[in-house]
């Protein structure tokens, strides 16, 4: 067998790689655009040769929540720019959620999105489909194409589906499939505010969302989930009281992951306080016990993943009044260093907990047929993220490669970021 | 207190003291009575009461803001908070200019922010802004120079209107300390309601909010008042009630917030046969406009415990004082 060069070798780290339970202090060789080999002291001659001493070697990073904004807001983000943002906070796959305009609820559109991705050529970019055709809620989209197509999982984010009848054949559907349903759990008729329900809203005048908004569309929806056995996968999980029903199911076996954002795991309503709409999206900002609730569910496995739920606006959007401007706010390039001082700076996970969160955990909602996505197993395509724990940096928004700049987060220190983030083989972005 | 003796003269006016350790007005805007200490609120009130003697004089006008441009901004439709500003700076000689969202640059998509640079661009020194949504004269005050005066934010805070109304207690009841009241209605929508239980309570008074629970946010105990849903127990006990207009533009959601106006009237209207129930001297108050036969009725509303009209005049002297005052902070 001929010895194929080394591309890339990365030596001396803290290689994490939850997927496969492994935790030590090894070297990692890539070759082909795969992860070749690992182990100590990997000897030859490599195209480049990283030292990684003090730094942690970990799967490429997933987000499976993020907002594109192409077709249709181009001014936002472009799934190019969405693309280089991910790379430059150290993750390697993300999916590119569907509420565009239009929404991708066809074959072509996922088809669009997909060769988005690849032209821009540096995150992978995964298409999630619309559960209902043009975003209505009211027919299903065409999942099966879609799904043949590359869509990774179906969702109506921005609003869950109302109607239940609508839902059981969505998972129905997703069962036959084998594709989640994203759900953004939030009851119609108890939207409409602007903020979190409670003590804050009240003394600000704003219009209320309550937690409980959230939980009677996942109660409904896990009623659903048992009868049909499907995927489903609640997203920016919000609030204490969802976070019990979410253990609960998987108590009972129910297939169900759950995912947290930073926003939620840092902030609460009182940060809306001042009106910045900065801090205005849905789900809103809770409570401290809400947030406490969060950080516990990622500690205990109740929550898998975390998801940036990057959502980017114009300045003039989001100069508007708060109960006017739009939901959303962005994080994808500083996501990691936020998740640290959530998480591990609390004490809520260790290193290879948070990892999990961010690789194996996601990839359990995203990659079927995808096998070592989220891992680096031998021979699996070379996603890598390197991550100097300690690198203490302060978020500057206006250096984002995003095209937005919609981030409360402008001006915070934070510790730890990734300073190589590999691609399939390939180095698309690195501080080293 | 001690009524303070306004001077026409500019150069003496009596409340800006400062250099022998008094109290100086330091802001220069005034965006919630909830930003307020219980002392700077007491100095607006005694201010207002210097300037009370203007409008009693046959040429009713002082110079106290002359060469100043005063920019009254109504995203919102508004009567008689817009003509109070309006007058008020008019007898501080100050000149206006007026903006009404109808008709205007609003309804071609400018953003407020926008509107209000453009505005500011032509030399305005003071905004007095009325605005729809919750918040928007703060988002709008961290972004110009002029001082800003809230003239009531969506549901938020209407600071001028709780201003007067507790000018008008501490007039007609002598003091604000130790009195309950009640503020009735429609208090999940009520910019005046928050603004009176924050600065009554500022005050030292007890405050009481009364209404169906589709009305009354549980939360709102978390500002410090207490809750009710039983007018006819409440009436009794209290000094002051202040009934609030139902408003009925900023209902959402699903399904009206109560059944009726017949049993909301029936319920929470105040009537002269609950009006005989209540302390002699109850002070009635409404921050109008009234929808008379709803929540109060013509009887009460004109009666003499009613001080609706009362609260109107005060409020000129109050705006009055708001003017002057964040003008002379904004110089210093």
């Amino acid at each position: 067998m001929p010895v194929r060069m080394i591309e890339i070798l990365i030596k001396n780290g803290r290689l994490i790689d939850p997927a496969n339970n492994r935790d030590e202090k090894c070297d990692l060789a890539v070759t082909g655009g795969k992860v070749a080999k690992i182990a100590r002291g990997i000897k030859g001659k490599a195209g480049r040769t990283i030292d990684a001493d003090g730094l942690i070697v970990s799967p490429g990073l997933i987000d499976a929540h993020v907002h594109c904004r192409e077709p249709g807001h181009e001014e936002e983000e472009t799934i190019a720019s969405a693309a280089a943002a991910a790379v430059a906070g150290g993750f390697t796959t993300i999916c590119a959620m569907p509420n565009t305009h239009p929404p991708i609820d066809d074959e072509t559109a996922v088809n669009y999105v997909i060769s988005r991705g690849q032209k821009a050529g540096l995150a992978r970019v995964l298409p999630v489909g619309c559960i209902t055709s043009r975003r209505e809620g009211k027919e299903l989209a065409e999942m099966g194409m879609m799904k043949s197509a590359g869509a990774v999982a179906f969702s109506d984010d921005g609003d869950g589906v109302a109607c239940s009848g609508v839902m059981l054949k969505a998972l129905q559907y997703a069962r036959m499939l084998d594709v989640p349903i994203m759900q953004h759990c939030q009851d119609a008729d108890l939207a409409g505010g602007s903020m979190n329900a409670g003590p804050v809203a009240v003394r600000l005048g704003l219009g209320g969302m309550a937690a409980a908004g959230e939980q009677i569309m996942l109660r409904r929806d896990l009623e659903l989930v048992e009868r049909t056995k499907a995927r489903y996968h609640v997203l920016h999980v919000s609030s204490a009281g969802s976070v019990d029903l979410i253990r609960q199911a998987k108590a009972l076996g129910l297939p169900v992951t759950a995912e947290a954002t930073p926003h939620h795991l840092l902030l609460t309503d009182e940060a809306c306080a001042t009106y910045d709409s900065n801090y205005k999206m849905n789900p809103p900002l809770r409570s401290a016990s809400d947030m406490q609730a969060l950080r516990n569910g990622l500690a205990d496995g109740a929550i898998d993943s975390l998801a940036s739920d990057h959502a980017p606006h114009t300045e003039e959007e989001k100069e508007l009044e708060f109960g006017v401007a739009p939901f959303g706010i962005i994080s994808l390039e500083c996501a990691l260093g936020l998740y640290i001082k959530a998480l591990i700076d609390s004490g809520a996970l260790d290193w290879p907990g948070l990892i999990r969160c961010m690789t194996a955990g996601p990839a359990k909602t995203i990659a079927s047929g995808r096998p070592g996505l989220g891992s680096l197993s031998v021979g699996a395509d070379a996603d890598i993220t390197i991550i100097d724990p300690d690198a203490r940096w302060t978020v500057d928004a206006n250096s984002f490669a995003s095209l937005s700049r919609n981030c409360p987060y402008h001006g915070w220190k934070l510790k730890g970021r990734a300073v190589v983030t590999v691609v399939a083989g390939q180095i698309k972005h690195s501080l080293l | 207190m001690a009524k303070r003796e306004f001077s026409s003269a500019r150069s003496s006016a009596p409340v800006e003291a400062g250099e022998d350790g008094q109290f100086v007005w330091t802001r220069k805007d005034l965006l919630g009575l909830d930003e307020l200490s219980e002392r700077q609120i007491v100095h607006i009130l005694d201010t207002a009461e210097s300037f009370k003697e203007v409008s009693t004089r046959s040429i009713k006008k002082v110079p106290a803001l002359r060469g100043k441009v005063v920019g009254l901004l109504f995203f919102e439709d508004s009567t008689r908070t817009r003509m109070s500003f309006e007058l008020a700076a008019s007898r501080m000689s100050a000149d206006t200019i007026l903006f009404t969202s109808k008709g205007s640059s609003v309804a071609k998509g400018e953003t407020t922010l926008d509107t209000v640079r453009n505005i500011e661009a032509m030399g305005v020194d003071i905004f007095v802004i009325r605005h729809g949504q919750s918040g928007a004269p703060h988002v709008i005050a961290r972004k110009v120079k002029s001082s800003i005066v809230n003239a009531g934010d969506g549901s938020h805070e209407h600071p001028t209107q709780g201003l007067l109304d507790i000018f008008t207690i501490r007039q007609r009841l002598g003091r604000v300390k130790g009195l309950k009241a009640a503020i009735v209605g429609d208090i999940a929508h009520s910019r005046v309601a928050r603004s009176n239980i924050i600065g009554l309570q500022k005050l030292g008074a007890e405050v009481v909010v009364v209404g169906p629970p589709t009305l009354v946010p549980p939360a709102i105990k978390e500002m410090g008042c207490s809750i009710s849903h039983d007018l006819d127990e409440i009436l009794p006990q209290v000094d002051v009630v202040n009934m609030l207009r139902i408003q009925f533009e900023r209902f959402t959601g699903a399904g009206a917030a109560f059944p009726s106006m017949r049993e909301y009237a029936n319920m929470y209207g105040l009537n002269a046969a609950r009006l005989k129930r209540c302390k002699k001297n109850i002070l009635v108050m409404h921050p109008g406009p009234i929808n008379r036969g709803l929540e109060i009725t013509t009887e009460v509303a004109d009666g003499p415990n009613s001080c609706i009209l009362q609260q109107v005049t005060n409020g000129l002297a109050v705006r009055m004082a708001v003017l002057y005052l964040v003008s002379q902070a904004a110089e210093k």
